[in-house]
């Protein structure tokens, strides 16, 4: 099986003396769908940020849907780009087009179709997701499920190789999460895509994925099944995927002595 | 423990300055940028219709209905102070040559800055805030060539209309008080303000003046926009910025063109 996403020795820092990324392998192989898992700051948005080429790695090589992300120039990442879909946390819909527009944006911006053909596939791109119905309304008309499916079907519009997910199931209520979850396997099944998902939304996320990595602190701290996650006894991992108070990430954030704070010293 | 804090001041006045300097280098190369990716908002010139549309059509009601007011008020002052010289039949020279020269494209501009300008910044500071701006990055879209560009050539086409269209709405409405109110004599007021008013030196100058205000106005606010932090109080800083830097710019360029156009003896 080859590999979309292969990250070797990745460090990246905007302050050389404070690196975000530490020394990240971490390879996704074609057709699975994979959790990038940790804690909020644990540099897993980061991680995802160097997949897309938004950042380029201070150190190692990043090769993504095989181009060495580095040494890309603008042109070379957008041609990369337009191989890869990517749904923002709250979906980013162009608030000033209707749910049509948005979906047709991509289509428009890359193919020059013709309207019927740009008609069918949105269409086609909506009915994937369950919102036919909605083609005519504005974003501010939707829910917030909703416009994550509507920016969803737009990630899709070109048929992406690797698609890319920012904390999808944030803010979800329980129906709107299950419908994410069915149509993030569906869509990676019909597509014959690569998915990665970056969320801290752990037991959720372990319902949906093939393989996880597992991050704290800008490193992979651990990666395995979602059975091998739940079972690990690796202690980050045990405290955080059942969400225990006390474990190596302690309660409080650093502070003075709360004697001290509270003035009863002395 | 004096020259501290003198050393202190003055490190902090080097640092404004340097830091000013770099934003105006920043800004110059955003806008070098953008007029290098303006190909598809030419090429796509609906992208820039629409641009236009939301920067100069919308300001037309506060356009129009300044600039009747100011020629309205033009016309009482002027007369006021012409007739003591025997001069009323001039009034329609005064009014004519205030608004094309100098009224019509300062105030015109002041006021697109302040509803177009500011809603351009705010638009595309918003964008960015929630994420609209990534998200086109991500579908390998230039966000300058497809959100910046055709907002920057609305406004720089949008700009010398509305100045045309205020000085005419304001030499309108001095019509309205100079002849119809207050009893100039229609022929004189026309037939003077024709003569008097040179195509070269008082339209053309005015127009250009409106071409580099609207370049300033709209290149401070798209500027403004892209840099602002994605945050609700960045955007709301930045609109503010955009209105206040866009005034000020309006106010001295204006100052050194009047100085380039009209002084040197090339008008009589």
């Amino acid at each position: 099986m080859t590999n979309v996403v292969e990250l070797r020795n990745v460090s990246f820092g905007y302050d050389p003396s404070r690196p975000v990324l530490n020394d990240i392998s971490l390879s996704i192989p074609r057709g699975s769908v994979v959790g990038i898992m940790g804690q909020s700051g644990c540099g897993k948005t980061t991680t995802l940020r160097i997949i897309m080429g938004a950042y380029r790695p201070t150190g190692g090589a990043a090769n993504v849907l095989g181009h060495d992300t580095g040494a890309l120039d603008t042109e070379g990442l957008y041609a990369m780009r337009r191989k890869m879909g990517m749904l923002f946390q709250f979906g980013a819909l162009f608030t000033d087009m209707s749910v049509f527009e948005n979906v047709a944006f991509p289509l428009r911006e890359h193919l020059s179709l013709p309207e019927e053909l740009v008609q069918d596939l949105v269409m086609m791109k909506l009915h994937a997701v369950g919102l036919r119905g909605a083609a005519h309304l504005m974003p501010t008309e939707l829910s917030g499920g909703m416009a994550r499916r509507v920016a969803l079907a737009r990630s899709i519009a070109l048929d992406p190789q690797l698609m890319l997910y920012d904390e999808p199931f944030t803010g979800l209520d329980p129906i709107s999460f299950g419908v994410i979850v069915r149509l993030i396997r569906e869509l990676n099944d019909s597509l014959g895509a690569t998915s990665v998902i970056v969320t801290h939304d752990v037991q959720e996320a372990l319902d949906v994925v093939d393989y996880v990595w597992f991050m704290a602190a800008g490193k992979v701290i651990a990666q395995g099944t979602p059975d091998e996650i739940r079972a690990s006894s690796e202690p980050f991992v045990n405290q955080f995927v059942n969400g225990k108070l006390e474990g190596p990430v302690p309660f409080h954030y650093p502070a003075p002595q709360y004697d001290a704070d509270l003035e009863l010293a002395g | 423990m004096l020259i501290g804090a003198l050393r202190a001041r003055l490190e902090r006045l080097g640092g404004t300055v340097t830091s000013a300097v770099w934003r105006l280098g920043f800004a110059s190369r955003f806008l070098f940028y953008l007029v290098v990716h303006s190909g598809t908002a030419l090429r796509r010139f609906r992208l820039t219709i629409a641009q236009i549309y939301f920067a100069g059509v919308l300001s037309l009601v506060i356009i129009l209905v300044s600039g009747l007011f100011v020629g309205m008020v033009l016309a009482l002052q002027g007369y006021e102070t012409l007739q003591r010289f025997g001069a009323s039949e001039s009034l329609g020279v005064l009014v004519a040559l205030s608004l094309v020269r100098e009224l019509g494209p300062v105030v015109a501009g002041l006021l697109f800055a302040s509803r177009a300008g500011s809603a351009i910044t705010a638009e595309i500071g918003l964008m960015k805030a929630t994420e609209q701006i990534s998200a086109m990055e991500m579908m390998a879209v230039d966000p300058i060539a497809r959100v910046v560009a055709p907002r920057f050539w609305g406004g720089v086409l949008s700009m010398p209309l509305l100045a045309g269209l205020f000085s005419a709405m304001g030499i309108f409405g001095g019509y309205l008080v100079g002849v119809q109110l207050i009893g100039v004599d229609a022929g004189a007021f026309w037939s003077q303000m024709q003569a008097a008013v040179d195509w070269n030196n008082d339209i053309l100058n005015g127009v250009i003046k409106s071409v580099v205000f609207g370049v300033a106005v709209t290149w401070i606010a798209v500027f403004e926009g892209y840099d602002a932090p994605p945050t609700a109080e960045g955007v709301s800083r930045a609109t503010t910025r955009t209105v206040v830097t866009s005034s000020l710019a309006i106010l001295a360029l204006d100052f050194v063109l009047t100085a380039l156009m009209f002084t040197g003896g090339n008008h009589q």
